[in-house]
């Protein structure tokens, strides 16, 4: 579980969050949605501990972040796993060798016992055939599989994804999607996903937090974002006409 | 205030890429990558240059001793002490700025514009330790280049005054003996290890720290070389001023 009791971040004259305080739930697929902007990513860094907040807390499993040492700061990092918008997987490294590399880091396993995790792991998110290949040689939906499969190499405590679904068609984002949430079940993780993926939203949400510049306007589920009558919420979650043919729908039916 | 401030990041930078080292299994194969990257895939242009530079300063000697006084042997003696002291270690240090700097700066930046640097940090891996420290290991075999660039510069010299017909070979051996002040040569090294750790670190601090997109890894890689060259023509002049003035 991580807590988050308002948090505020500034670059320069740009107060970019505004005391965000909310709590993400393990186990659970937590999103994070708003408009580009709205300090989705800042957010997402904090929880990182890549940017420093200047004011409040940020709490995981009871631990709070702002108090621990470097050293302490960096063990809690290896708890953690994240999936960057981009994949970030290094250019030099084959896929095997990027999902082995942080238990070459931080373990000391028998280059074997690396080995068996690693093909676990690949195998896990579907890539079976991909070991020796450079990450330039490979697929966006591929490559996003790979730095799922890093990410959780390590059994991480927190699961992070920046946009998961960014450059992939509709078919392997879902696939992306369905993967992240069996993961999360499965190593009862707490996930928290940045996305504008609507589709993400509808599917996997089971907590959201809506924010909008850099304050959060609103909190719920999937089922929730439906019924609410946040104006901020409907005017993003239903711009386009399908989401609010879907919507009407689904009034009507409960009417 | 834009430079104190950006000269005090950069020692910060140097002092955290000594803390919480890499595992030595990891380092070690990273070591041996950058020595072959920096310093033996730089080997070809350092001998080329080298080679050349010290036959035009064999010439160029030669054509301004036009009086019969002086004795051949001159030309040596002054193509050894111009190759030593500082065509060998400034001017292939220049070159190798250009050369090696900016793909130390475009590979770091990449990694940065890319968030592979992001990625080493959220794992928990001291990412200046890890890009650095490679490098600026690798960089300190870098006299050992300057070295064979002393030699090479000396043989173009050489080949240059023989066929060049400029002075005859005994006469240019003897003076490339002549009057060896065996401190010239420890001086010229001592610049070099301050040359190599501004090559390895100047460059790093540029792509590390650099924000934006692929436009910005190049302006870096130019930001880099541009700094790194007046870092090294000040020391250039002030450790020659502190050990030989």
């Amino acid at each position: 579980m991580i807590e988050v009791d308002n948090i505020h971040k500034s670059f320069g004259d740009s107060h970019v969050l505004k005391g965000v305080t909310t709590c993400f739930d393990q186990g659970k697929t937590n999103l994070i949605i708003g408009q580009s902007g709205s300090g989705k990513t800042v957010f997402l860094k904090c929880l990182l501990g890549l940017f420093t907040p200047e004011e409040g807390s940020i709490c995981y499993s009871g631990q709070k972040y702002g108090e621990l040492t470097s050293d302490q700061q960096r063990d809690l990092r290896q708890e953690m796993g994240m999936v960057f918008q981009g994949s970030a997987l290094f250019d030099s490294m084959t896929v095997a060798e990027n999902v082995m590399f942080p238990m070459d880091m931080f373990t000391k396993q028998s280059k074997s016992e690396m080995q068996d995790r690693v093909d676990f792991v690949l195998k896990r998110v579907n890539l079976t055939d991909a070991h020796y290949k450079f990450p330039s040689e490979i697929s966006g939906g591929m490559q996003k599989r790979v730095a799922i499969a890093r990410a959780i190499v390590m059994r991480p405590k927190y699961l992070f994804c920046d946009e998961p679904n960014s450059g992939l068609d509709p078919k392997t984002a879902i696939l992306i999607d369905n993967l992240i949430k069996e993961i999360t079940e499965e190593y009862n993780i707490t996930t928290v996903i940045n996305t504008h993926d609507m589709n993400s939203v509808m599917e996997i949400g089971e907590k959201i937090i809506f924010l909008k510049n850099g304050h959060k306007e609103w909190e719920g589920s999937n089922k929730e974002i439906f019924k609410t009558d946040n104006q901020a919420v409907t005017d993003f979650v239903y711009s386009s006409e399908l989401f609010k043919k879907v919507r009407q729908m689904y009034i009507e039916e409960r009417n | 205030m834009k430079y104190l401030a950006a000269i005090g990041k950069y020692f910060i930078m140097v002092w955290e890429v000594f803390k919480k080292p890499t595992k030595w299994s990891i380092m070690k194969s990273l070591i041996l990558k950058e020595i072959d990257e920096l310093i033996y895939g730089s080997m070809g242009i350092i001998i080329f240059i080298a080679f050349f530079i010290g036959g035009v300063v064999t010439i160029q000697t030669a054509l301004n001793l036009t009086n019969p006084l002086i004795p051949k042997s001159l030309i040596g003696f002054a193509t050894r002490q111009s190759v030593i002291l500082e065509f060998a270690p400034t001017f292939t240090s220049i070159i190798m700025v250009g050369k090696v700097g900016s793909y130390i700066t475009s590979s770091i930046g990449t990694m940065r514009v890319t968030e592979q640097i992001d990625a080493l940090e959220v794992m928990g891996v001291n990412s200046l330790n890890y890009l650095v420290f490679p490098k600026i290991v690798a960089m300190m075999f870098y006299p050992f280049a300057v070295a064979i660039a002393m030699y090479v510069g000396i043989l173009g010299g050489w080949v240059a005054a023989v066929f060049g017909e400029y002075a005859p070979s005994g006469e240019f051996i003897q003076g490339l003996q002549l009057d060896l002040i065996p401190f010239h040569i420890t001086y010229a090294f001592i610049k070099t290890f301050v040359f190599a750790f501004a090559i390895a670190t100047i460059p790093s601090f540029h792509g590390f720290y650099m924000k934006g997109g692929a436009l910005e890894v190049g302006k870096a890689s130019t930001t880099a070389f541009v700094w790194t060259s007046v870092v090294i023509i000040i020391s250039n002049y002030v450790l020659t001023q502190l050990l030989l003035g």
